[in-house]
């Protein structure tokens, strides 16, 4: 599952992630794109939180956080 | 591409909660030095009052003992600046509904000085010992609290945009222009004779500590609204572990230096109306729930290019210029008539807007 946070702040990115786990319980993979660093570090925490493995692919201006259990 | 992994690894020190903790003392200690060094009790910062003596020194009000152009305010946004450009954060960026923002940065200011106090100098207020700030406390709680409902309700101002490179450089270079006016001292600006406005460090190391907290908060993400959103919304502490260090450190510095008064009676720049003083927080605490972002946050967000947040902290010193020409900011003898009608009506401009960005009203995009 992807989604697309670009351009949303926090707590935006961090509550659409949330939402997308809540929705899909049981997801094992999710991919979520934002567009500064402080949403991605606050994705981050959360997935983490959440007991996933984490990775982020920066590329130009914005960050693929990738969680992964 | 580069690929960072990140799961069990160290975390960089700044996004750890040591950070936050070395940050929130940092401000703390910060605070009390500018107290010793001549600013008002309690309010070695304060985003609101000193954006406030701003726009009084500006001419914006002729409250004439609150005018002063506040260099910690221009080191705020300098020192964010500096360590944005530097962190590769900076980012010329806005569009997120602006005439939303300015009018929320105007209600935010109008509760702040019913308060007299940003959510920084509340907490500061607290390690004071000044019980009506455990008052204001518990309205701001409420308020965020009743924020974050809309926000699980899909609350959103919506999306920003890239905008000219140029545009994010306009609060860092307005900085350095009020700096030029608080040096040169031209007749048209007004510098308060007495009263809180008069009470002010040396300007340099005020600046100089401007610079440093805006660093840090900068760096942190150092936020009086966050820690008590995130805490209700995902159960995380971090920015809550500033916001409490901040707290014990100004708590236990005033103790130490004979300043800590605990009561409600007689606080320095402060009065005991409760319910005005939890009303006027209640919509501080909700009104930046609804901007992503305590005052000081916003004033950070304006030094990495973030125009949503200049336009902000743009709404909040017409606030203050607002709240003083209207008699609706408070004093130490206590709120005026005038001040209540306008923290109602910002309550319900508040509530209003609550309700229509948010997914109880069906959006046509």
């Amino acid at each position: 599952m992807k989604i697309d946070t670009c351009g949303t702040s926090c707590p935006q990115p961090v509550l659409m992630t949330k939402k997308a786990l809540d929705n899909n319980p049981g997801s094992n993979k999710i991919e979520v794109l934002t567009d500064n660093n402080t949403s991605k570090t606050n994705v981050k925490k959360f997935l983490v939180s959440k007991g996933f493995n984490v990775e982020i692919e920066e590329e130009d201006d914005t960050f693929l956080v990738r969680g992964i259990k | 591409m580069e690929k960072e992994k990140v799961s069990s690894e160290k975390k960089p020190f700044f996004e750890s909660k040591k950070g936050i903790i070395f940050a929130g003392a940092a401000v703390g200690i910060i605070s009390l030095i500018l107290v010793q060094l001549g600013n008002p009790k309690n309010m070695g910062f304060c985003i609101a009052c000193f954006e406030r003596d701003i726009a009084g020194a500006l001419g914006l009000h002729r409250a004439e003992v609150v005018q002063y152009i506040r260099p910690e305010i221009i080191g705020l946004i300098l020192g964010a600046f500096i360590t944005a450009l530097a962190g590769k954060e900076f980012q010329s960026k806005g569009g997120s509904s602006p005439v939303t923002r300015f009018f929320l940065g105007i209600a935010v200011m109008i509760g702040a000085l019913m308060f007299l106090g940003c959510p920084l100098r509340m907490i500061l207020r607290i390690g004071g010992g000044d019980l009506n700030a455990i008052v204001g406390l518990v309205g701001f709680a409420v308020g965020i609290g009743i924020g974050v409902v809309f926000l699980n309700k899909g609350f959103s101002l919506k999306r920003n945009y890239k905008t000219s490179s140029f545009d994010g450089y306009i609060m860092p270079i307005v900085a350095v222009g009020l700096f030029v006016l608080l040096i040169a001292a031209p007749a048209f600006i007004f510098f308060s004779q007495e009263g809180p406005g008069s009470q002010h460090a040396p300007i340099a190391i005020a600046l100089v500590c401007g610079l440093i907290v805006g660093a840090l908060a900068q760096k942190t993400r150092l936020c009086m609204v966050g820690g008590i959103r995130d805490e209700i919304m995902f159960r995380q502490n971090y920015l809550l572990l500033g916001f409490v260090a901040i707290i014990v450190v100004t708590a236990v510095g005033n103790i130490a230096l004979g300043n800590f008064k605990l009561g409600f009676a007689e606080q320095p720049v402060a009065h005991t109306d409760g319910l005005w003083n939890l009303l006027g927080m209640l919509l501080v605490g909700w009104g930046s729930v609804l901007l992503g972002g305590c005052p000081l946050r916003q004033l950070i967000l304006s030094g990495e290019g973030n125009s949503d947040s200049a336009v902000t902290v743009c709404g909040m010193i017409v606030g203050a210029a607002i709240a003083h020409n209207f008699s609706l900011a408070s004093s130490a003898k206590g709120a005026t008539p005038n001040g209540h009608i306008a923290v109602i009506i910002c309550l319900v401009f508040v509530l209003a807007l609550s309700i229509a960005n948010s997914d109880l009203v069906k959006k046509n995009s």
